[in-house]
């Protein structure tokens, strides 16, 4: 038998992808503050929940930036757009910026098409984001 | 764009219906690919809204069937049918808004009845769909104090809130004018070429139709008289009358004119015997 994962979106929906959408978090900079997180897989429908869950738990660990590196995401659909709208929202209020790299074209087109691109700070690798 | 190495996302197969004893579709095949456009055009009448009808399963043909993401809806049953469903978004003429709810609560409501995401989630996904299409500043208002132009494009933001892997447009440019169609049209293509979703598009109006399609198919009283990509529509069109009645038939379509095959076969169906028939 799949797996099944209550974090699934659509109803009644089995979900057989139990894989963390957040691989992993490295903590860069001189201070060791700067949150590199690392996502993986498709972020949409079925696994966003869980995305978002691990994303807003991230402002408790009390990062003075965090960089996502989205270079393993595929495909990213509204859910996953909007989970990082929440975590952008909570951060500016605690005046973290976040940057987003490693858009594959196919994600990145996501942004593009929902205006999105304006308003995230965008930037192609980890390395362009640290050194910003 | 298509290729021939994939595997059709829509695939009608040999498909036939009639209504008592009228004849609207008769043996029509067609394939969609991953991330094409495909307008469906022809006259009024010709079958098309029908054809469209039973690729959403809400028609059944008396043969033949229709595959959608590999699945033959014939054989699904209401709850499988219903699943499917929510992999497709449609945009009907009318634009199908719920009168008594808001323009945001209109795209809400797949969200709050197939998801179990947060309130907060869907009112950003909300906003994000009127953004795309244009509509943002609008969420609070209600359908009825929308021009034509803005129902058909809330009906779109709508259609695409669970991020569909293929929309069917029915007549999206219908009753519209020229500078609200051409942006529907980008809508449109926005989707299919920027997001990769799988277009099909059922039209008369034939500068929509060479804005957006990848291939065309015509349908001409129930059957499908061509099938090809764009391009070969557009020497089509732009070419002289060769005498070939079947592709003349199509030249006078695309080209909109009063006089050819189309309209003589109008014009020539029993007139005689019908008047002569009073007495």
């Amino acid at each position: 038998m799949p797996a099944t994962d209550k974090t699934n979106h659509r109803k009644g929906q089995p979900v057989t992808d139990t894989t963390n959408p957040i691989r992993g978090i490295e903590w860069a900079g001189e201070d060791h503050r700067v949150a590199v997180v690392e996502a993986q897989g498709d972020i949409d429908l079925r696994r966003s929940s869980r995305f978002q869950e691990e994303l807003l738990a991230l402002p408790d660990e009390h990062p003075r930036e965090i960089v996502l590196d989205l270079s393993n995401v595929p495909y990213m659909d509204s859910s996953g757009v909007a989970s990082l709208v929440k975590l952008l929202a909570r951060l500016r209020r605690d005046k973290v910026p976040l940057k987003l790299t490693g858009l594959r074209p196919r994600v990145r087109s996501v942004f593009e098409i929902t205006r999105l691109d304006t308003i995230f700070d965008i930037r192609a690798t980890v390395k362009e984001a640290l050194e910003s | 764009m298509a290729s021939g190495q994939e595997h059709p996302v829509v695939r009608v197969m040999n498909l036939s219906k009639s209504f008592e004893d009228k004849s609207v579709l008769r043996d029509v095949s067609l394939e969609i690919l991953p991330a094409e456009t495909m307008v469906i055009m022809g006259g009024s009448g010709c079958g098309k809204s029908t054809l469209l009808r039973h690729m959403i399963g809400s028609l059944y043909p008396d043969s033949g069937h229709v595959e959608l993401l590999g699945q033959n809806i014939n054989d699904l049953a209401e709850e499988q049918l219903n699943e499917l469903r929510l992999k497709f978004g449609i945009l009907f003429q009318s634009g199908a808004l719920f009168n008594s709810m808001t323009v945001g609560e209109n795209v809400a409501l797949p969200l709050r009845e197939h998801t179990d995401l947060d309130e907060q989630t869907i009112q950003i996904m909300v906003k994000i769909k009127l953004e795309q299409v244009g509509l943002r500043e609008s969420i609070d208002v209600m359908p009825a104090e929308l021009s034509g132009g803005m129902k058909k494009r809330a009906g779109l933001a709508r259609a695409i809130a669970l991020d569909p892997e293929i929309m069917f447009y029915d007549e999206p440019s219908a009753g519209l004018d020229p500078v609200t169609t051409a942006e529907i049209d980008q809508l449109i293509t926005d989707l299919a070429k920027k997001l990769g979703v799988t277009t099909v598009v059922v039209t008369h109006e034939m500068a929509s139709a060479f804005r957006i399609a990848d291939r065309m198919a015509i349908l001409d009283q129930g059957h499908l008289v061509k099938v090809a990509p764009k391009a070969e529509f557009e020497a089509l069109r732009s070419s002289a009358a060769t005498g070939d009645q079947a592709m003349d038939t199509i030249r006078q379509f695309l080209r909109g004119e009063s006089q050819g095959p189309l309209t003589a076969r109008r014009s020539s169906t029993g007139y005689e015997d019908d008047i002569l028939s009073v007495v």
